[in-house]
């Protein structure tokens, strides 16, 4: 996104107008960003709508829960316990320079809960689902499936929106939790096992610092992450038009929208929190 | 009675392609209307105008007398619930077998038993001659397999319209044979109005009533299949000498 203002250098030589290139370019950026942004609340609302509608189907959700959530059970353990790990591993470092080793676990405990495992999982998420949504909602809609679903009386936000949507709202947050625990286990580990601190002292200190509250605040910033990445994915793939090269297109711009979306909810969502 | 379709005015852009100016056409109940005209000539188009998948800049489409321009929603799917269409490209699900593609609008607006699906499915499938590909993918047929099976969903809810957006391109001439028999039955026996686009001057010749030439934004000829092989319109008369100048 950022990088259409730039100029490509065989340009630049005798070209007087960059600078006002630059800022139309800038100036279309912005212009594309808002008009998508107010497709994206179209959409969303017309994702609620027809969400709370019969015929519900929940075939369609069972198979996106299970792609969404089931299918990335493995990638969120892993660098659920990877960060943990690295976290722990670090902040001992850190710690153990003021003989503040005990600190750690909860200092593991709260940046895991609050803040990096919705924002990784998300992340997550976002590459491994997010992407397949947009694409194959995007080729649907060059090969004109879209089109086919409409002509038999069948609502494609409802078929095929309603059921993607749902699944990164409930599922996000149920992977954050599993990243949760995956990376307190693996704080725990690096503390305990390879750094010698006194499991008990490790817990009892976690317990002490971490309140539901804590959890609970990263849990509401993954279900809101959750519905944007998967409406952004959506809102591309069911917009992609030009053939495999416009899905291409559709996928980077959802990419990249999601992840930029993740980091500035993220922002929000704590301020609005608290 | 009116006629079942009926196109005043229509026109449609694309940015500055202006591709239908002004198109009047009247389609009656239970007959045949083919569509024929040179490739880009907006063939396409017009025929998703009639259900409601494209929206004109100026114009009305009444379906039975009714406006569908306005309508969108529920009232549109009701609307749609006559229609059976064939995409150019079959638009087949491609995450879905041919089985679970042709039962997909059974499933959707029908209450039926599994042991009554599959009778329709293998009915319908029977009709436009395919066997054993149910548990298949479209990715794993030919294209004028794929299309086939785009033809059997079109019509397993027996709609009262039938929309064939090229239904025998690219087909084999028994298939395509069979498959301008099978409008022709569901004209005789169900009644069924079918517009057809098409770029095989003698399935058109075979099977329509009527004939609309598309060329330039505009209907340049209209009438049953004599008056069309009698037209003094170049446009047509280019068109039609590819094909009756060679018989
Ligand atoms: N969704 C769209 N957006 C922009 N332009 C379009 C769109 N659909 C069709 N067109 C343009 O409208 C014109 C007519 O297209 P259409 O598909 O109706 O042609 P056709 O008569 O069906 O041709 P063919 O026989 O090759 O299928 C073309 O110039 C095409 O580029
Ligand atoms: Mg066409």
């Amino acid at each position: 996104m950022a990088t259409d203002a730039e100029k490509s250098p065989e340009a630049a030589p005798d070209e007087p107008n960059t600078f006002v290139e630059g800022v139309e370019n800038v100036g279309r950026g912005v212009i594309n960003s808002i008009s998508s942004f107010g497709g994206m609340a179209t959409l969303a609302w017309e994702i609620l709508r027809w969400s709370v509608r019969p015929p519900y189907r929940l075939q369609n959700l069972f198979a996106q829960l299970d792609f969404v959530g089931v299918g990335s059970i493995f990638i969120v353990c892993l660098t659920g316990t990877f960060t943990g790990m690295v976290f722990a591993q670090q902040s001992s470092r850190a710690f153990e320079l003021f003989g503040a080793e005990s600190l750690v676990g909860p200092t593991v405990a709260l940046t895991i809960t609050r803040e990096l495992a919705p924002v990784f999982t998300a992340l997550m998420v976002t590459m491994r689902a997010g992407s397949a949504m947009c694409t194959e909602l995007g080729t649907m809609r060059v090969t004109e499936q879209v089109d086919a679903l409409e002509t038999m009386a069948v609502s494609p936000v409802q078929y095929l929106l309603v059921p993607r949507v749902l699944a990164g709202l409930i599922m996000v947050p149920m992977l954050t939790m599993l990243f949760d625990t995956s990376g307190m286990v693996g704080g725990f580990f690096v503390s305990v096992t390879l750094k010698g601190m006194s499991a008990g002292t490790w817990l009892a200190r976690t317990q002490t610092w971490l309140d539901p509250e804590d959890i609970f605040e990263g849990l509401i910033k993954a279900a809101v992450f959750g519905f944007a990445v998967s409406l952004i994915s959506c809102y591309r793939g069911f917009n992609a038009s030009g053939g495999a090269k416009g899905v291409g297109k559709a996928t980077t711009e959802a990419m990249v929208g999601s992840a930029l979306a993740i980091f500035i909810l993220d922002y929000f969502v704590g301020v609005i929190l608290h | 009675m009116p006629p079942i379709i009926q196109i005043q005015d229509l026109h449609k852009s694309f940015g500055d392609n202006a591709v239908l100016k002004g198109i009047n056409l009247d389609i009656e109940e239970g007959t045949t209307l083919v569509v024929l005209g040179g490739s880009g000539s907006g063939k396409t188009v017009l025929m998703k105008h009639m259900i409601g998948l494209l929206k004109p800049d100026r114009g009305r489409v009444l379906v039975e007398g009714q406006d569908i321009v306005p309508l969108d929603g529920e009232e549109l799917a009701r609307v749609r619930k006559k229609f059976g269409m064939v995409f150019q490209a079959a638009a087949l699900f491609d995450s879905m077998t041919v089985y679970e593609n042709v039962a997909f609008p059974l499933r959707e607006h029908a209450k039926l038993k599994e042991s009554e699906i599959r009778e329709k499915v293998k009915e319908k499938l029977a009709i436009v001659g395919l066997r054993n590909v149910e548990s298949k993918y479209p990715a794993d047929l030919s294209g004028g397999m794929r299309k086939r099976v785009g033809l059997a969903r079109a019509i397993i809810l027996d709609p009262k319209i039938v929309l064939y957006d090229e239904p025998t391109t690219g087909l084999d001439p028994i298939t395509t044979d069979y498959v301008d028999e099978m409008i022709l039955d569901a004209k005789r026996e169900l009644g069924v109005t079918s517009v057809v686009i098409s770029h095989d001057i003698a399935s058109a010749f075979k099977v329509a009533d009527r004939i609309a030439f598309l060329s330039q934004g505009h209907i340049v000829e209209q009438g049953p299949p004599e008056q069309l092989r009698r037209s003094e319109e170049p446009a047509v008369k280019a068109f039609l000498s590819t094909w009756f100048g060679k018989q």
